[in-house]
């Protein structure tokens, strides 16, 4: 196996006297997209808002790309990891234009270019050129989590992070933001981790996953595993049926 | 059959535009409701929520609702008093809506907003508030419904919550209720959970039901008839169980874009929007 792109050890956060994650390790390939399944307080979002930096009371061992994070990141870290919430309605500043959202990280990180780059990441989400001018309101909710996943891409991350990119969306448009986040992966070799509740999504972009429930990682098993539904926990078992029930 | 509960004949629409026009939100919607389970699935904007607001006289004023025949259990929606709508509405028809953060009122303790409900449209004083509450809190199978009487919103979870709303609709004993997306901010597992609770008291209290959703599938499963809805318009109807059998193409296209556990695709398909769907039907 290549070196880790990502790697969590033993990871553990307190939120005052909740312990809410406990000694969760995984790690992740460069270019592997790795799924972190579970029901909401299970803890997945949490242990990607600890890599993300967003997190800060938390110990153990986390590194991206050999390097161990501590809990203060450098601008560095901040162009090389980037995230994509939930909620494109809560994640865009409702008062700025799509230009103005999109050149913040450009000023941020001191890349050049500006509008090239804007032009160019508006072409890579599939938004049209009129969309540049436009502010959040004036969006679908499709088009407003281009956008987010547009503002993420712009500082040439490697690392993506996903909280749930598609559960606000409609089923149609989740097709399409989907497809997106596939053919981005692959054209610039991103390394992902996706959280999501739902399984098939995960199924659909990841190889490997992990389970978790109570704030720990319960099991990890490959896209395989998942759809034969060879699991030896009763809680992924009784995800995986739920989905299947779910589906019809 | 019996009458109806509900009827909808030719319901348009439509909200005014800045420029004075108006935009068509409902475009000539017709169906009937029985004491049954009725599911109107289609995307964002498909007008799916303003069909069941309109139902209540719900919409904002500056809305046209027009329609040849809007009427729930006797009841010429269009025409009638304020003072009768207060009464259908939380009264006889009960309505469900998608976050229970924003439904619920986070400065009242869950007891009191139950109490409320139950004393705005039943005779009693607060004691026997209390009690109904108690009894209903039971009735949406929460633990321990002591302890959640006297919690306020904040202190329950998404899926708390959703019981606590259903459990204030039931209060009045309603004919009929509207759930609008009630379980998308939800997890799967508390997602069937909440949708079987719905379905439980709907069949044990012989209620009429119309969920709305975009989740097809999840919806087909907990109804008797399902209408998908494009752009305005009904684009068929069809029962329940025959959904995979469903013809209109972009039922079929809702269906298939969906990423499936069993069934590994290197890609999905994307929704192609065929414009006749758009023609107005007679």
């Amino acid at each position: 196996m290549t070196k880790p792109m990502i790697e969590a050890g033993k990871l553990n956060v307190h939120f005052g006297d909740n312990h809410v994650v406990h000694d969760v390790s995984f790690s992740v390939a460069a270019g592997e997209t790795f799924g972190l399944v579970g029901e909401s307080g299970s803890g997945k979002s949490t242990v990607l808002r600890c890599i993300a930096g967003l997190v800060d009371s938390w110990d153990g061992v986390l590194a991206v790309d050999g390097q161990q994070l501590g809990h203060k990141r450098d601008k560095a870290f901040f162009q090389r990891v980037q995230m994509v919430f939930q909620d494109p309605y809560g994640s865009l500043h409702p008062r700025q234009t799509v230009d103005r959202i999109l050149s913040e990280p450009l000023a941020v990180h001191g890349i050049p270019d500006a509008e090239t780059r804007i032009t160019k990441a508006l072409e890579e989400v599939a938004l049209p050129r009129t969309a540049r001018f436009r502010y959040p309101h004036q969006l679908s909710g499709g088009q407003r989590q281009r956008v987010a996943i547009a503002r993420a891409l712009i500082a040439n991350p490697s690392v993506l992070l996903l909280d749930e990119p598609t559960s606000a969306l409609d089923v149609s448009v989740q097709a399409e933001v989907l497809n997106l986040l596939a053919d981005l992966r692959q054209a610039r070799q991103l390394t992902c981790i996706l959280v999501s509740h739902n399984l098939a999504v995960v199924g659909h972009l990841c190889r490997r996953l992990a389970v978790m429930q109570g704030g720990r990682i319960v099991e990890i098993l490959t896209e395989d595993q998942l759809r034969a539904g060879q699991s030896n926990h009763a809680h992924t078992r009784d995800l995986i049926a739920l989905s299947h029930e779910l589906e019809g | 059959m019996t009458k109806p509960l509900v009827e909808i004949q030719n319901l348009r629409v439509d909200f005014p535009t800045a420029s004075g026009g108006y935009n068509p939100a409902v475009r000539g919607v017709s169906m009937a409701l029985g004491r049954e389970k009725l599911g109107i699935v289609g995307e964002s904007g498909s007008g799916k929520s303003v069909t069941g607001r309109a139902l209540m006289r719900l919409l904002p004023e500056a809305a046209r609702v027009r329609a040849d025949k809007l009427v729930f259990d006797g009841v010429d929606v269009l025409n009638a008093s304020e003072r009768t709508m207060r009464g259908l509405r939380g009264g006889r028809i009960g309505l469900i809506l998608q976050d229970p953060k924003y439904s619920l009122n986070p400065v009242m303790t869950v007891g009191a907003q139950i109490s409320e409900a139950w004393r705005a449209h039943n005779k009693g004083g607060k004691r026997e508030a209390r009690e109904a509450a108690l009894n209903l809190l039971e009735q949406v199978r929460i633990r321990d419904p002591r302890r959640v009487l006297d919690s306020y919103p904040h202190e329950v979870s998404g899926g708390m919550g959703q019981r606590i709303m259903i459990a204030m609709m039931l209060a009045p004993d309603p004919a009929m209720l509207i759930a609008d997306e009630p379980t998308s901010a939800l997890d799967a597992s508390v997602q069937a959970e909440i949708l079987k609770l719905i379905d439980d008291l709907v069949s044990a209290r012989g209620m009429g039901l119309m969920l709305i959703s975009h989740d097809l599938p999840l919806v087909a499963r907990f109804c008797d008839r399902v209408a998908v809805m494009y752009a305005g318009q009904v684009m068929e109807t069809l029962p329940a169980q025959d959904l995979h059998r469903a013809e209109h193409p972009y039922t079929r296209g809702l269906l298939d874009c969906m990423p499936h556990l069993s069934q590994k695709r290197a890609r999905l398909p994307v929704l192609t929007r065929d414009p006749k769907w758009l023609e107005q039907h007679s």
